[in-house]
């Protein structure tokens, strides 16, 4: 191990550590955040919902935008699997369903990025699990 | 020199910076009392702990009252010494002393010498509100020392001479809390400890938690035998302290009281140590002189410096600490050892008695010497050349039996012939003493000239260590002399490093030497006491006509008559002996 | 390095390794194995939450998920159902001791609603054994401000201006320590952390040594700039071996990245740390005792002045602080004194960590800003009084602090306050009391532990405690006089006048402050001979009903020392003298027909 002898040493060790220290910051104080939640019983599983939380993750740090995603249970909305929970700060939580790649695009670039509504949206009848 | 202003009981004072409260309350006749505290002026030494808490004052703007022996007074302190609460904190808490101490003072040996009886009086503690459970330790008597730790008081004085002052660490606080106690590591005995004997947390201790072992029974007992012959010696250190615990001022010789008031206790013959002081002279000063001559032809096999060999604790302290060293010392035996090997052989030949039928008696200012009387190099079949060894203060105690008034006893002469000695036995008593006595006689046996001048003052006084050298025409001699074993072990340490400049040195174990002694009337922490004692010695030696050890009469006849001549086959003996390599043992009492 | 879609933290403080978390991280990586998740998630060992009476705990993240009580054997359930399946472990979810119902994210646990975390920030959040966790965090980016920005003046200029002040109990303010070890004269100055917590309950210190132990090396280093000194010592009780050996592993890797040693940052200074051990006495948390202990000798107080600024360790100029004190260094640094003066109160500023014990729900560890109230930690954080009995007392300050009631409730907490209140701030043990407390015991229980640790120097320490213990009992035992009252008075009074260190200058204070706040509890000991509490067996005597007495033999069969006579179906009666009233019928009894008078 090469000696810390400059700031920048000290930094460099910080980014490489960055993206896990993070996630434990992030959830230290998630209201800040936007929460994303993805359906993954075993019938959202079957109709891709590991491939679309793969996908929101990554993107998401591509895009430089910070969230939490979470697997959730099911939601109750079998018909419309994958189903998507999004949790802007300060805002009720929205629900997509039948999210499928492009669409999860879209839900980050519209709705998270900009707060424009996106078509897809379950109407909300119900709370979500955290609730209950 | 920087100075604050204080004030005492409204009474404004400037005090040199860095006096403590205690300190300058004294200076203006304020009264604090102290139990722990102790101050050797003379010695640099002082125990303050501020474990007692009896001497807490109150400071204006603190909280708690505060000690005055360690605190410092600082500009613009104000101090009261006597407030009711002052009083009453001081008088709770030695209540509490008090109730951790057993109630036994009339059968106590320290009783009516005790310092926390005195201060019991002192404040005027008549009931103990707070009783309760007392902490109680096994008992450990050694061969020269009781322990009594039921009676510790945590003063920490004897911590503080056995480790600070004799560097010997055997006695420190071990356990906790209420079961806080001074001992030995592991509690064990001191037989098993590192301990000299040497007395000096006997002399300090405030009560009797330390107290040498008592023979004045058995002593008793030999006097009332029909069936022995009893004979006494006095150590030189004991007719120059003996008075005060008959009230007389420290310094005064009561040499012929002392005598008398022997024969008045029943001894058949009352015989002075400072005749076999003169004695360990004559051997030592040739021992001396042979290494020296021996060295100077460049044999390589001689060990200098030689030291001497007549202080006992100093003798366990290198036989425990130094057993890489035990050649260096002269062989040569202690005074009352040469003196019992004398008295048990010579003497006893001349009464035409048996030598188990003679009893040695010994009064020494030490308490290292009954281990010594009980080694078992110094016996013949299990008979030792000493019997008994007691101290100054037993001997007091004696006399205060059977002499209504020591102050007006009439004075009398030691009896012949083991009671002629010179001022150079005298002068044992103090540090310096016994290395002056030697350059007196071996300049003259080494120069065969008269000494230009008796009395060495170089060689005296009271420094810790001093360094001397002697001229003996041409041969230049240094010696040095150490008291106190912490000062004993850098002169060894120095020997061990192969950096010792001396040919000779003295060692004492004891401050001041044996003036200073565990065995002597407690001096309560005033160092003046010692060096009175010392003016003493000095007088008693500047009194006698005779002030060198060769040229006792008796010492001469000693060697026509019987053992030839110093250093003899007899001689070694008699007067000779050999150390041994006595390493601690660990012993783990369980009880 | 792949992008951890999940962490799963796992707390590795005592506590919950004690109850098996080791055992939980090596089944839980088991299990991530063999589903083939090594690349999704991450187990992270991280030191405490300080909800340690709930452990093992086992976080989530990033859902924050707070499961409680894990066993080694539930690990297969969370890789299961948590992370492949997405669903929540409901079972092992923390339940509100209130509602009952699980609680799905710490955030939303009361017990952490109301803290804040300033020397706790990185405990269970970081991995304790990887240097660059913490340095991700921010870590070391305080020295390095300090070492390349700012004077020693400044620095002890910054910490003066936050108002930070001793965590060890004292208060004395930091800043001011700082300054007088500065200006004591001396090439050879040591740095000292007080880590030798020996407050029964108190695991503050341990949790952050445990948990973020570079929190304190950063510190003592930065401590070293500021006084000039370039030797840190850490006096450390070897009961704690979690700790030293983290501390250990902080140290080493400090080296290795050259955040301590020579020439740190390419600058001249240079600090190093080295570990010291006590052996457990609760005295040597006094700093002077302390010093002695680590320089070989008899761990006993001496008189100050001398300070150790002055004088201390081998008679140099020494600056002991306390671990929580270090470990609010950096952030005050790099926030800045406004910062962490806005937290608390006037005079006591940012947060205490508290170890909240005794008859309350949620027992732990809590970080809370000065200023709280008692009522807020004690209904709010802890849930409330266990059981739903009646709030009593809370002791605070550990075994020397005194014992405040309903009425202390909304005071502000802060070291003047709780001195006014008859108690003190303590290393910041709160141990709660309900109805069934009887504070005579309450007193004489802590007393003992004070006569236990004394060291023994000075009297009315030694046999003083002792005294006042020995009076207790008499009055526990129903032997005591109206008398005795005056004599514990007097006597405490007396050793907090005179004892010579902290220890014994605040042991009387659970007496005082139970004479003051429950007299007639002392009272009815001994006028009544009756404990209220039914707590002290002298003065308690179990009876049977014979109304409600059914003769079912349950209570003589259990009864341990056969003291209950009668036959089947006939009332049974207890022997007054052989009872030894263990309270084994009354617990037995399942008619209500023995009853204590």
């Amino acid at each position: 191990m090469a000696k810390i002898t400059s700031l920048d040493d000290l930094r460099k060790i910080k980014k490489n550590l960055e993206e896990q220290i993070s996630l434990r910051e992030k959830a230290e104080n998630p209201e800040s955040l936007v929460q994303i939640k993805v359906g993954m019983a075993t019938s959202g599983i079957a109709a891709g919902a590991k491939e679309i939380f793969t996908f929101l993750v990554d993107e998401l740090e591509k895009r430089n935008i910070p969230a939490i995603v979470t697997q959730t249970g099911d939601m109750g909305y079998s018909y419309a699997e994958p189903t998507v929970e999004v949790k802007l700060p300060g805002q009720e939580p929205v629900v997509f369903g039948w999210v499928t790649k492009e669409k999860a695009d879209e839900i980050i670039e519209k709705y998270i990025r900009n707060g424009e509504l996106v078509e897809g949206i379950i109407p909300q009848n119900y709370k979500t699990i955290d609730d209950k | 020199m920087e100075t604050v202003n204080i004030t005492i009981n409204n009474i404004q004072l400037e005090v040199p910076k860095s006096t403590t409260i205690l300190q300058a309350a004294r200076m203006i006749n304020i009264e604090i009392p102290t139990l722990c505290h102790m101050k050797l002026e003379d010695f640099c030494i002082e125990n303050k702990p501020a474990g007692c808490r009896i001497c807490m004052v109150d400071v204006k703007g603190r909280r708690n009252l505060v000690p005055s022996c360690v605190t410092e007074c600082t500009e613009g302190m104000v101090i009261e010494t006597s407030s009711p609460r002052i009083i009453n904190a001081r008088r709770t808490v030695l209540e509490l002393i008090l109730s951790d101490h057993p109630f036994e003072c009339l059968i106590c040996p320290k009783n009516g010498k005790c310092d926390l009886q005195s201060l019991a009086q002192e404040l005027g503690v008549r009931e103990i509100r707070y009783t309760g459970e007392q902490s109680t330790y096994r008992m450990d008597t050694s061969q020269a020392i009781i322990r009594n730790p039921d009676k510790c008081i945590m003063c920490r004085r004897c911590e503080l001479m056995c480790n600070t002052v004799q560097t010997c660490g055997v006695l420190s606080a071990v356990n906790r809390g209420f079961m806080s106690v001074v001992a030995p590591a592991f509690e064990q005995n001191l037989d098993h400890s590192p301990c000299t004997y040497c007395g000096q947390c006997v002399a300090v201790c405030p009560t009797a938690a330390l107290t040498e072992v008592d023979q004045t029974s058995k002593l008793i007992q030999a006097l009332a035998d029909p069936d022995k012959v009893v004979v006494v010696q006095t150590a030189p250190a004991v007719r120059v302290t003996l008075g005060e615990e008959f009230g007389m001022k420290p310094g005064t010789i009561v040499t012929g009281k002392m005598v008398t008031a022997l024969k008045r206790l029943g001894f058949d013959y009352v015989f002075d140590t400072d005749f076999a002081a003169d004695l360990t002279i004559m051997e030592e000063g040739t021992e001396l002189l042979n290494r020296l001559t021996k060295y100077l032809n460049g044999d390589k096999s001689v060990n200098l410096p030689i030291l001497t060999s007549c202080c006992p604790a100093w003798v366990n302290f290198f036989e425990k600490n130094f057993p890489d060293l035990i050649d260096i010392p002269s062989t040569a035996k202690s005074p009352q050892q040469m003196f019992g090997a004398i008295a048990k052989n010579y003497f006893a030949k001349q009464l035409n008695i048996p030598r188990e039928k003679l009893v040695v008696v010994s009064v020494m200012p030490c308490v290292a010497k009954k281990y010594e009387a009980q080694r078992e190099e110094f016996r013949v079949n299990n008979d030792p050349d000493v019997n008994i060894s007691i101290t100054t203060r037993e001997l007091a105690t004696l006399i205060k039996q059977t002499v209504q008034d020591f102050n007006s006893l009439p004075e009398s002469d030691f009896d012949r012939p083991l009671g002629e000695s010179t001022g150079a036995g005298a002068i044992f008593g103090t540090t310096g003493g016994v290395i002056e006595a030697a350059v007196r006689t071996a300049y003259e046996l080494y120069t065969k000239k008269p000494l230009p001048k008796i009395e060495f003052e170089e060689l005296r006084g009271m420094d810790w260590i001093r360094k001397a050298t002697v001229d003996f025409d041409g041969l230049k001699l240094n010696i040095g002399i150490a008291h106190g074993l912490g000062n004993a072990r850098k002169l060894l340490e120095e020997i061990q490093a192969g950096k010792s400049e001396f040919h000779a040195i003295e060692i004492m174990a004891c401050p001041g030497g044996c003036i200073g002694g565990g065995g002597q009337p407690q001096h309560h922490g005033k160092s003046e006491i010692i060096r009175a004692r010392q003016k003493a010695i000095y007088e008693e030696d500047r009194r006698l006509p005779l002030r060198k050890s060769h040229e006792n009469p008796y010492i001469t006849k000693l060697y026509e008559e019987y053992l030839g001549h110093p250093m003899s086959e007899l001689s070694h003996e008699l007067l000779h002996t050999e150390y041994f390599q006595k390493q601690p043992e660990i012993i783990i009492e369980n009880d | 390095m792949g992008t951890y879609k999940y962490h799963i933290l796992v707390c590795g403080g005592t506590g919950c390794k004690s109850s098996q978390s080791t055992q939980i991280v090596q089944n839980l990586n088991e299990e991530i194995k063999a589903n083939n998740l090594e690349n999704f998630v991450k187990v992270v060992t991280t030191g405490c939450f300080g909800f340690c009476e709930r452990g093992p705990i086992v976080k989530v993240l990033p859902d924050n998920s707070f499961y409680n009580y894990v066993k080694p054997e539930d690990a297969t359930e969370i890789i299961n159902e948590h992370i492949i399946k997405g669903r929540r472990v409901e079972r092992l979810l923390f339940r509100d001791p209130v509602t009952n119902k699980p609680v799905t994210d710490s955030k939303h646990i009361n017990f952490y609603q109301k803290q804040l975390r300033i020397v706790l920030r990185n405990c269970g959040v970081i991995d304790p054994e990887n240097i660059e966790e913490y340095i991700a965090r921010d870590g070391y980016l305080a020295l390095y401000k300090c070492l390349n920005e700012l004077t020693p003046t400044e620095v002890i200029d910054i910490i003066k201006r936050s108002g930070l002040r001793g965590r060890g109990g004292a208060g004395f303010p930091t800043g001011v320590k700082w300054e007088i070890a500065a200006a004591s004269p001396g090439p050879e100055k040591y740095v000292v952390c007080n880590a030798d917590e020996g407050d029964p309950g108190a695991f503050m210190d341990r949790s952050v040594l445990e948990g973020d132990p570079h929190s304190v090396l950063e510190a003592m280093a930065i401590c070293g700039y500021a006084i000039g000194a370039s030797h840190g010592l850490i006096y450390i009780r070897a009961e704690y071996p979690m700790a030293i050996k983290r501390l250990k592993i902080a140290i080493k890797q400090a080296e290795e990245y050259g955040l301590l040693g020579k020439n740190i940052f390419g600058t001249d200074f240079s600090f190093d740390i080295e570990l010291r051990y006590g052996a457990g006495a609760f005295v040597c948390g006094e700093e002077t005792a302390l010093i002695h202990s680590m320089e070989g000798n008899r761990g006993e107080p001496t008189v100050k002045p001398p300070y150790p600024a002055v004088s201390g360790y081998k008679g140099k100029p020494t600056n002991v602080n306390n671990v929580e004190t270090f470990a609010n260094i950096s952030p005050i640094i790099i926030k800045g004194p406004e910062w962490f003066a806005s937290i608390g109160t006037e005079k006591s500023k940012g947060t205490k960590v508290f170890a909240l014990a005794g008859k309350i729900n949620n027992v732990g560890l809590i970080e809370v800003p000065m200023g709280i109230t008692l009522r807020e930690i004690i209904y709010e954080i802890g849930g409330g009084i266990k059981n739903d009995k009646k709030f009593k007392a809370i002791q605070t300050g550990g075994p020397s602090g005194g014992c405040l009631t309903e009425k202390h409730l909304d005071t502000p907490i802060e070291y003047e306050t709780l001195v006014a209140a008859g108690s003190m701030m303590g290393s910041g043990g709160m141990i709660v009391m309900d109805e069934d407390d009887c504070m005579v015991s309450v007193a004489k229980f802590y007393l003992d532990f004070t006569v236990e640790e004394s060291c023994g120097k000075c009297a009315p320490c030694r046999i003083g405690n002792k005294r006042l213990s020995e009076i207790l009992d008499k009055i526990t035992k129903g032997n005591g006089t109206m008398e005795d009252i005056e004599l514990l008075k007097n006597l405490c009074m007396v050793i907090k006048d005179t004892a010579l260190c902290g220890l014994g200058q605040t042991s009387p204070n659970p007496v005082q402050s139970t004479l003051e706040n429950f007299w007639d509890e002392y009272v009815e000991h001994i006028v009544d001979k009756k404990c209220r509490a039914n707590k002290c067996k002298d003065l308690i005597h179990y009876y049977i009903d014979p109304e409600n007495c059914t003769g079912c033999m349950a209570c003589a069969r259990k009864c341990p020392v056969n003291a209950i006579a009668g036959e089947r179906k006939q009332v049974h009666v207890i022997n007054q003298d052989l009872c030894t009233k263990c309270g084994t019928c009354l617990e037995t009894c399942k008619f209500n027909a023995v009853y204590i008078i």
